[in-house]
């Protein structure tokens, strides 16, 4: 059967999509939580205060099941209940801020330490898919990394800032242009 | 100067056109689509690297179950303490994927502007009245043939900016999910027989006229409730690497 075509997300997702602790993906506390944060930057090196991220990742081991959960809703209010702090749904969502910043905290997924985004915005017309790949001992065996020339392959590393503290920025266009990728 | 309707009208006749001409067919927007000018510094320039990885991650996908909706979350009309206001209408139809095969209970979210042709979020200025009785956002898991269902009411018209006299045409966005992350697919259905449909550069970034046609839901008269709704049908198919729809069983 023929698709149906992508369109663009549009500036006015923000009451529909976004959901009270997206970026929460590790357990409330859990002591091997790491922070993942950056900016979505234009060709022109400006901030893209309306884009929004989302994030699927293998569990610590390494298991791709996900659970349900990550936008629980409360039947009482009809509102969004939050996660309940102990399941590990793999999945998060978050919104750019004014300023083209997003953060994520998490665990690192088991396998190639890589989390698999998706990025939304207002003018772009069909999703781009990416990858943030945590620094870890396995980043050598992987295949995409090692088909991409070093300068194009260090847009898809994170840079640890801080014991457990991660940097990716995202840039969709200009010379540092991230690398997107193409799955069909 | 913004550019003028005829003008952005003429650059969409002139991709129609280029598509034609190459002759390949493409079902989705072509990220750098300048008629639509929010494109312009918003799309790679660099090709996209394949990836063929059969341990590829995005070959597996999130799950949302019972938690992640309520039965309410279905029917936009009643969120509030009166109701809103506007032509209520159903939209209905199957999430597919690209070997027919239903998407079961997968999340399905929708969100539009009232019928007013305004969205509940600060920064819509268009001055259209906001309703008290209707936000404008829903969500829902398919059922085991794929099936969604959602009430609402007719989402208005709106101006943007794009250019001088630029209406978006009466659209619902709708999010989806299949079962690979490489499936997702976030659009808009449009309303058959809406006389902005040609003028939208946002729509019209769909050069295939086919899978353009794909994007408007049909009226289905057994689908009208007598004396409540008028009902529309639209089914969407996800699409996704060959592997997640060739192979059975995957
Ligand atoms: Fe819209």
């Amino acid at each position: 059967m023929l698709p149906t075509p992508s369109q663009t997300v549009g500036p006015f997702y923000g009451y529909a999509l976004p959901f009270p602790g997206g970026g929460e993906i590790a357990p409330a506390g859990h002591r091997d939580t790491v922070a993942v944060h950056g900016r979505v930057l234009d060709g022109a090196g400006e901030a893209i205060p309306d884009a929004l991220l989302e994030v699927w990742q293998p569990a610590p081991d390494g298991s791709r099941t996900g659970a349900p959960g990550s936008l629980r809703r409360d039947p009482v209010t009809g509102g969004f209940a939050g996660r309940d702090g102990v399941t590990f749904t793999g999945f998060g969502r978050v919104a750019t801020d004014a300023d083209g910043h997003y953060s994520l905290r998490t665990l690192a997924p088991g396998g190639v330490p890589y989390l698999s985004v998706c990025l939304f915005a207002r003018g772009l017309l069909h999703h781009l898919f990416t990858r943030i790949y945590l620094p870890g001992a396995d980043l050598a065996a992987d295949p995409l990394l090692a088909s991409l020339e070093p300068g194009r392959r260090g847009t898809l590393l994170a840079a640890e800032e801080a014991p457990g503290t991660y940097r990716f920025d995202l840039r969709l266009q200009g010379p540092e242009e991230t690398v997107f990728l193409d799955f069909n | 100067m913004p550019p003028t309707q005829q003008s952005i009208s003429e650059e969409i006749a002139r991709e129609h056109e280029a598509y034609a001409r190459a002759g390949s067919v493409r079902h989705h927007p072509d990220r750098g689509y300048a008629p639509y000018r929010s494109s312009l510094l918003r799309h790679p320039r660099q090709p996209l690297v394949a990836v063929r990885d059969p341990e590829a991650v995005e070959l597996s996908g999130p799950a949302f179950g019972v938690t992640d909706v309520t039965e309410l979350d279905g029917d936009l009309t009643r969120r509030h303490t009166g109701e809103p206001l506007g032509e209520r209408i159903v939209v209905t139809g199957r999430v597919l994927d690209r070997a027919g095969r239903p998407v079961r209970g997968q999340l399905v979210e929708i969100w539009q502007a009232n019928a007013s042709g305004r969205y509940a979020h600060q920064r819509d200025q268009h001055p259209a009245p906001l309703d008290p009785n209707f936000t404008g956002a829903g969500r829902q898991l398919t059922d085991d043939q794929g099936t969604y269902r959602f009430t609402t009411v007719k989402p208005g018209a709106y101006p943007w900016r794009n250019h001088t006299n630029a209406w978006r045409p009466a659209h619902i966005h709708f999010s989806l999910f299949g079962t690979a992350f490489t499936q997702r697919l976030v659009t808009q259905m449009y309303f058959p027989g809406d006389p902005l449909l040609p003028y939208d550069p946002i729509l019209q970034s769909v050069t295939d006229d086919a899978a353009r046609a794909r994007l408007v839901a049909t009226y289905d008269h057994d689908l009208s409730v007598p004396e409540q709704s008028l009902g529309y049908r639209w089914d969407i198919v996800l699409d996704g690497p060959a592997a997640t729809w060739i192979e059975e069983g995957r």
